[in-house]
């Protein structure tokens, strides 16, 4: 992998010295967008994003779970990424890695912190039960920007969640209350920093030969999670350009999840 | 565990609506994934399986790696959402232990490692969607995948289960089926010769019953082989990005 990061570093940074990405793109354009909703039955709510040849699917189920000590008046929601070894020839099998779980919770912020979904009115019994809502990320094809693909998947399942019937303080999965009530379309803008450019969305090799990549995600007219990933520095002009950027896309990728 | 259906009805049909020797409706792609050197959708009944393949390769950790041939290793993985009961635990459990166990062992049978050695076949099936017979449809699946992924084999073979209801044999349980009936019994046939390359069976038959259920495993299979091998046909013609046929409609078995 050490040996590929500097081999793909030099083939974009030469590409970017004549104003040029491998797949022909402006500096800030998205691949094609494609988003399938509800795709699955068993699971509460489902869908599968796909951008360029990256596929993330996003899976969501409903439990009834014990509220955590701390947030006794709070529904639980949970977000885990699976870099299953289907989805690309260095994905291995075995627990979850730092990057997978730097994915999850990338994307678990940005739902928390939006309160798209108001978890207080997932108590069912104060202090002792409430919803749990998991959000599982499965990345089956890795072709750059886990990050917005799975941001976007999670957010067009959750908006399709139905809601079992609570009975008895027990889950009736055969028949629906409704759907999840989802406040705010949350998406998030993926660069990738190669010398002095930025890369909206990379691909691939875009992300490998990268010297450090950023994500922001925002909801409405605020910021709500945002990662430096990457060994490489940013300025904080640099930074404030990624943020008025990650405002004005966010219109465009809305329109994929609405 | 609920109070037991009734699983046959009146009319002599099956909760669904299938006839004793039915197979749910099944729709099988090839090459669904981009990374993947092969891949392979199966939908079949509810149950949604998709299948990776990735070799031969480099064989890592080397001390799994034979000199003779490629070590062909298949791994049986349930997605956390694919029940439609409680969130999953991720990771492996004793029951994917066994199923990748089993799975591997059929397919080290017809692919032709001599011709890799120390190198790694590595076939990798995630359970998207269950409802009773995953391991049948993955590994239909991870036979389209290995030949997708132009892995030389003796056989594209595929799997179908037979069980008891109700003392009646009957093809291809479903989840309820499983659960409430008498038997089950999973079985993988190499489409050339009819043998049998992956067995399983729990519940009480007489040896007859085992025999009759065999024996309509067998004829089903055929059926499933046809559409394995259309899949691989239409694959062919793919070329660019795909994206991935989660949304196929299964078709009723002819």
């Amino acid at each position: 992998m050490e040996v590929q990061k500097e081999l793909k570093h030099d083939v974009v940074s030469n590409l970017l010295s004549q104003g040029k990405r491998a797949d022909g793109r402006q500096k800030l354009q998205y691949r094609d967008i494609v988003i399938k909703k509800d795709v699955l039955e068993n699971a509460e709510g489902s869908a599968l994003c796909s951008i360029g040849k990256t596929q993330v699917l996003a899976g969501i189920k409903l439990d009834v779970a014990t509220p955590y000590a701390d947030r006794a008046d709070e529904g639980i929601l949970s977000t885990g990424a699976e870099f299953t070894p289907l989805g690309a020839p260095h994905f291995e099998p075995g627990p979850p890695r730092a990057e997978a779980i730097e994915l999850a919770r990338v994307v678990d912020r940005a739902v928390r912190s939006s309160e798209a979904i108001d978890l207080k009115k997932n108590v069912i019994t104060p202090g002792e039960k409430v919803l749990a809502i998991y959000i599982d990320l499965w990345v089956l094809d890795h072709g750059g920007n886990l990050f917005d693909a799975a941001l976007l998947a999670s957010m067009a399942a959750l908006k399709g969640t139905r809601m079992p019937k609570i009975e008895d303080g027990k889950l009736n999965r055969k028949e629906s209350s409704g759907m999840l009530e989802v406040s705010k379309d949350v998406v998030s803008c993926t660069f990738a920093k190669i010398g002095k450019d930025f890369l909206l969305d990379p691909s691939f090799s875009e992300e490998i030969g990268s010297d450090t990549m950023v994500i922001l995600a925002t909801a409405g007219e605020h910021l709500c999670s945002g990662q430096k990933s990457g060994k490489g520095e940013i300025s904080q002009k640099e930074l404030g350009e990624l943020i008025d950027i990650s405002f004005e896309k966010a219109k465009e990728l809305r329109r994929a999840i609405a | 565990m609920a109070e037991k259906p009734k699983l046959i009805k009146d009319d002599g049909k099956r909760l669904d609506g299938r006839e004793l020797d039915e197979l749910r409706p099944v729709a099988i792609k090839a090459r669904v994934l981009n990374n993947a050197d092969g891949s392979a959708l199966v939908i079949w009944g509810k149950n949604k399986i998709v299948a990776g393949v990735y070799g031969p390769r480099e064989c890592i950790p080397r001390h799994d790696q034979s000199p003779y041939r490629a070590v062909v290793r298949c791994r049986y993985n349930m997605a956390p959402f694919c029940s439609l009961e409680e969130h999953g635990r991720s990771g492996p459990s004793r029951r994917s232990q066994e199923l990748s166990k089993v799975i591997s062992e059929a397919f080290q049978n017809v692919i032709i490692a001599e011709n890799f050695p120390k190198t790694a076949i590595d076939v990798y099936i995630d359970v998207l969607q269950s409802d009773g017979g995953t391991r049948c449809a993955a590994l239909t699946a991870a036979a389209v995948a290995i030949a997708d992924a132009g892995i030389p084999c003796k056989d594209l073979i595929c799997a179908v289960a037979a069980g008891k209801i109700e003392g009646k044999i009957v093809l291809d349980l479903s989840k309820d089926e499983d659960n409430y009936g008498q038997s089950d019994n999973p079985i993988a046939f190499a489409s050339r010769n009819d043998d049998i390359l992956l067995y399983q069976m729990d519940g009480l038959l007489t040896r007859e019953e085992a025999a009759e259920a065999v024996e309509m495993a067998r004829v089903a299979a055929k059926k499933v082989h046809e559409l394995q091998k259309k899949a691989l046909q239409e694959s062919f013609e793919k070329s660019g990005r795909i994206i991935f046929p989660i949304d196929e409609k299964p078709q009723k078995v002819q």
